[in-house]
């Protein structure tokens, strides 16, 4: 017999919210229980391995497919085609016809998002316009190269001024110049309270522009929070050069710690710095530098993730 | 974005698309390739038969008897038409009548094949003729019709009535079967293109951002109504060109087809109707067969299946022809796949039009189950949404 699920609140100030998501592609799990709350007015960036479950956690958001079980709500609607036309989407895999104009593909992803198709050929000028592209307008699909065809996407992908911007890897395939233009175009949306969730393999993309962030690793949320808080899981690093090399102060380091280039490098041990310095001066260490420095988000990701992934493969030794 | 103006705007890209694309207008030539190249080959066997089929016989006596033969065979014509009737060329005598007829048997201006000779009362028939053919039996007749002298005939008094029951139904079968068989080498023709209508959006990954912005149904609906559109528009090219050419060729006068039980304008805006539902019907079915299809290959093995399947509903349809009300014709109306061909021969020869009124309903319901199924299969097996596994897996998973 089939169990009635009661129905979950949805609160206003999220632009989405996930819970429990479940997808099964035959006998393989993708989505394993992914839950999720983006604030509205956020950069949230989806981070996570190749293989991850990324892009099938957008997909069920999007509405393109259905969960397995789970819910969503996607500003304010749990069906989320009903709230398409303030939805703008970039998908992983680009795709526009290739016998369109420029001009005529982003109106006509506008016309998909409801506007009227006049409206949307003239929000394809201003964007043009606006980004330096006016002759564009007029050329072929096929005949653009593979970084313009995606520009012109990410184009149609806002020509409605959607509220909530869903970019699947949008930096993939750009080169330095225009991710540093798409990075640019994320921050502005957002500055105007547009929501704006992209996914992404590559730390530092997230690093600069999300406030908050989830990390999926095995098809499950490994993490969720601000970029300091995934960062903070981490304890610190302390990276120590010495004059002498051996001495009774090498006692005060702990077990797991390594040299490289001359440079011992060591987590914090939980009693702080204080002792661990003075166990050093006592030694006769003869200390040059020393510095404590919280890790980067890259190394927070390999952890939270490489951990996840450990478990979900019942190794905890990959995790470490 | 309700589904209506979903399935509009999908239905302006891919019909502007198909409409403005180079290769329409090899569709719009299509057709018209047989119907020239018909007219060309056509004018020339013409040529070639006018010189050949009606042969001509060297008439060599003295000219009152040629005059006479002559006369007789206008009479002849006059009733029989004037190609159905055998030439004949006066010749005069010569001195070696054996020479003269070698010499005009072997003349291809005018093509003769045989010299009539002697006089009336010992007539002599030299050349390449049958025993007992037409031409030998022809001029039997030409020449008893010369010899005996010709009365007066009285007019005949012609009583023009209704045609009779049974004429005008046997009349009206012919109507049928023509309106029908027309209807389905149209849609066969036609309807298969559907079965690959998806294979541009999948190969070139539009389909992601169609399927985020558009319901499936939605985006199935407006592809049937474009490919709909532009083989109407088709329709009117080849039909006006059609018309035109016919009306040409036979000087105004088109032939005499059985009027349909429901007139003409009535069978001619039913006939578009279903048309319109039979391709719609069709259509849909191959549009979601089509949709499962993942390559281009796949899409060519699916066409001779669907082929055949076509010609089986024909078969179906063709039952009714001639028996609108037998249980069979009824069978065929209520199957959806074959309601519009028996519906259209049904319009030839019953003059009720309630019938299609319920007919087009009952049609257009199963277009949109038909949509519905294909669109539901497409998400499912396609795109992979919802729980995994069938409807009896999930059921005894629970």
């Amino acid at each position: 017999m089939l169990r009635q699920a009661s129905a979950p609140s949805w609160s206003s100030e999220f632009a989405v919210e996930a819970k429990d998501l479940v997808k099964d592609f035959g006998e393989k799990r993708a989505v394993d229980g992914v839950s999720l709350t983006v604030p509205a007015g956020t950069i949230f960036g989806l981070l996570g391995p190749n293989g991850a479950g990324k892009t099938t956690a957008l997909r069920m958001l999007l509405g393109i497919i259905d969960p397995s079980s789970g819910e969503r709500c996607v500003l304010g609607h749990t069906r989320p085609l009903e709230a398409a036309s303030s939805i703008g989407y970039l998908p992983e895999e680009r795709g526009l016809y290739p016998s369109m104009t420029a001009r005529e593909a982003i109106a006509f992803l506008g016309a998909l998002r409801g506007m009227p198709l006049s409206a949307a050929r003239r929000g394809a000028d201003t964007l043009f316009e606006e980004n330096g592209l006016s002759d564009w307008a007029k050329k072929p699909i096929r005949t653009l190269s593979k970084g313009m065809a995606q520009t012109v996407q990410l184009l149609g992908t806002l020509v409605h001024d959607p509220r909530l911007i869903i970019l699947d890897e949008p930096f993939s395939g750009l080169d330095p110049m225009n991710q540093g233009k798409l990075e640019r175009i994320i921050r502005n949306r957002a500055a105007d309270g547009v929501t704006v969730i992209f996914s992404t393999h590559v730390i530092a993309h997230a690093e600069r522009l999300c406030e908050r962030i989830a990390i999926i690793a095995a098809g499950k949320v490994a993490f969720e929070g601000r970029v300091d808080e995934a960062r903070s899981r981490l304890r610190q690093i302390v990276r120590l050069r010495t004059r002498e090399s051996e001495g009774p102060w090498r006692s005060a380091l702990p077990q797991s710690a390594r040299s490289e280039n001359g440079e011992w490098i060591f987590e914090l041990p939980d009693s702080g710095p204080e002792p661990l310095l003075k166990a050093l001066m006592d030694g006769g260490a003869g200390i040059e530098s020393l510095s404590i420095e919280r890790p980067g988000l890259h190394e927070a990701f390999v952890a939270i993730a490489g951990a996840a992934a450990a478990e979900a493969m019942g190794d905890p030794e990959l995790g470490e | 974005m309700n589904r209506t103006r979903a399935a509009f705007v999908i239905a302006r890209r891919d019909f502007t698309a198909t409409v403005l694309s180079k290769t329409f207008f090899f569709f719009l030539l299509g057709p018209l390739f047989p119907l020239l190249l018909g007219s060309v080959f056509g004018g020339i066997g013409a040529r070639v038969a006018s010189q050949t089929a009606q042969p001509v016989v060297a008439v060599v006596m003295n000219p009152q008897e040629y005059a006479a033969l002559a006369q007789a065979r206008h009479r002849l014509a006059d009733a029989a038409g004037e190609d159905s009737v055998v030439r004949l060329a006066f010749y005069a005598k010569e001195t070696d009548a054996d020479a003269q007829v070698k010499r005009l048997l072997q003349s291809s201006h005018p093509p003769i094949r045989a010299v009539l000779t002697g006089w009336f009362g010992d007539p002599k028939l030299i050349g390449d003729v049958r025993f007992d053919s037409a031409v030998e039996r022809q001029l039997q007749l030409m020449l008893r019709s010369s010899l005996v002298p010709e009365f007066p005939a009285p007019k005949i008094d012609v009583v023009r009535t209704a045609p009779a029951a049974g004429s005008m139904a046997r009349d009206r079968a012919t109507t049928a079967q023509l309106g029908q068989m027309f209807l389905f080498f149209l849609t066969i023709l036609l309807a298969g293109m559907l079965l690959s209508q998806m294979i541009e959006e999948k190969s070139n990954k539009i389909i992601e951002v169609i399927a985020a912005a558009v319901p499936i149904d939605a985006m199935f609906l407006g592809k049937l109504f474009a490919m709909l559109g532009a083989c109407l528009l088709g329709l009117l090219v080849w039909g006006s060109v059609g018309v035109g050419a016919a009306a040409f060729l036979s000087g105004g006068h088109l032939g005499a087809i059985p009027a349909p039980a429901v007139g003409w304008p009535g069978f001619f805006t039913l006939g578009v109707i279903y048309f319109s539902m039979n391709y719609l019907l069709l259509g849909a079915l191959f549009l979601g067969i089509g949709a499962q299809a993942s390559t281009a290959r796949e899409v060519q093995i699916l066409s001779m299946p669907v082929t055949f399947a076509q010609v089986l509903i024909f078969g179906l349809a063709a039952v009714a022809v001639g028996a609108p009300n037998t249980p069979g014709a009824i069978a065929g109306a209520i199957f959806p796949l074959s309601s519009p061909l028996v519906m259209l021969a049904r319009a030839a020869e019953e003059p009720e039009l309630w019938t299609h009124g319920l007919a087009l309903a009952w049609q257009v319901l199963w277009v949109g189950i038909i949509l519905a199924v294909g669109a539901h299969l497409f998400r499912r097996r396609i795109l992979q949404s919802g729980p995994a596994g069938g409807f009896w897996r999930r059921r005894k998973a629970s």
